[in-house]
């Protein structure tokens, strides 16, 4: 995706989000109904969105990144187009999660909580997903992938740039086609 | 003007003063980190100035209690120790213990409670847990080292009171919480002219970064 395309969706989102202010009222309590409201509609939080909110409610820009750095549920990178999120909960932690975090992180070259370049792919870490019976778990894509080890974040990933090329032919093939 | 009892000393005070002011007006020292005098609102974060009262179950934060006429209080009670000792080994846990490095070193807050308590700056039965990177250079002027931040909040607190927008907040949470500005704001901001941060720290973890 080009950066014009990333700024075009960007100002997009602002403008959703500034049509939307004006239903909430402008006490401090209501940030985290709005930070809320924009994860939601929106999946993160862009730069641009924070200054707009303190300026509406009148509050440093810093308190209101203070505030969204707190919580887990707040995300300050867009989400790729393969979400994937490494469980940590008791269970996932005690057989290994972690190293699968890490795994992930080293071959996608980004930390929890950030999305790839190409936006193919973002990582977060969640707590129990509901199977601890298959720790350690990933659920990429929304499908659940348990009894995780290095060998199988490898193969996830090589599944999807397979795919991905496989792709890439068939929408080459077709233009030579036409 | 009201009298209480502090330590077997009678001692008059003010109406609504806290009872750590009078102490600390008295010359009757305890420990704290996060209370600033004048402050509206005590925090009771650094959970060090344990006091207590006869006629209360169990020690009270004294920062967050207002004096009360006829009120019998003790500081210096086995229980108060045993408290304030547990809660600055576990502030020293997660502290880089480098004094010989640390330009804090010899006024520094942790050490003189260390000193009073009898503590020992490396505690032996707490891992220690310390962050990464050991500095961060993100600010445009200042340097942040949180290894060396204890969190009491006083930065963040005198930023609130110098400014009418404030630069510095806690971000993150749990043992990941670090004192922190927002990027976007670099272009506004007055802190090398300000510098109450850097002025109130207790540990040396704001510092004015030196140029070249």
């Amino acid at each position: 995706m080009t950066k014009q395309n990333n700024s075009d969706e960007e100002r997009i989102i602002l403008e959703d989000i500034e049509s939307r202010l004006s239903s909430f009222g402008k006490d401090r309590w209501n940030l985290i109904p709005i930070l809320q409201m924009i994860q939601t509609r929106h999946h993160y939080l862009p730069a641009d969105a924070i200054r707009m909110v303190a300026n509406y409610l009148d509050i440093a820009a810093c308190e209101v990144y203070g505030v969204a750095t707190f919580y887990n549920q707040f995300r300050f990178n867009p989400p790729g187009k393969h979400p994937i999120q490494v469980c940590l909960g008791t269970a996932c932690h005690v057989s290994g999660g972690d190293i699968i975090l890490e795994n992930f992180e080293r071959k996608l070259g980004i930390r929890e909580g950030e999305t790839t370049e190409d936006r193919e792919f973002s990582l977060e870490r969640v707590a129990c997903v509901g199977c601890c019976a298959l720790a350690p778990v990933a659920v990429v894509d929304k499908i659940v992938h348990g009894r995780m080890a290095p060998s199988k974040v490898e193969g996830l990933l090589l599944g999807f740039q397979i795919e991905k090329e496989k792709q890439e032919r068939a929408k080459r093939s077709d233009e030579s086609n036409l | 003007m009201i009298t209480l009892t502090i330590d077997n000393r009678e001692i008059t005070a003010k109406e609504g003063a806290t009872l750590l002011q009078v102490c600390l007006d008295h010359d009757i020292y305890i420990p704290h980190l996060c209370y600033l005098e004048g402050m509206e609102h005590a925090a009771a974060s650094c959970r060090l100035c344990f006091v207590e009262i006869e006629g209360v179950a169990g020690p009270v934060t004294s920062c967050t209690t207002i004096v009360k006429e006829g009120m019998v209080v003790k500081t210096d009670t086995e229980v108060v120790r045993h408290l304030q000792r547990a809660s600055l080994q576990l502030l020293l846990s997660v502290h880089h213990v480098d004094c010989a490095h640390c330009p804090a070193n010899r006024k520094c807050a942790l050490q003189d409670m260390a000193k009073f308590l009898k503590v020992g700056l490396k505690p032996k039965y707490l891992e220690q847990h310390l962050k990464e990177p050991e500095i961060d250079q993100g600010h445009p002027y200042l340097d942040y080292y949180p290894n060396r931040c204890v969190l009491c909040g006083r930065c963040v607190l005198v930023c609130k009171n110098s400014h009418d927008r404030p630069f510095l907040t806690f971000a993150k949470r749990g043992l990941d919480t670090v004192i922190s500005f927002y990027e976007e704001d670099r272009a506004e901001m007055p802190c090398d002219e300000c510098l109450a941060c850097v002025e109130i720290c207790p540990v040396s973890a704001l510092m004015k970064r030196k140029v070249g």
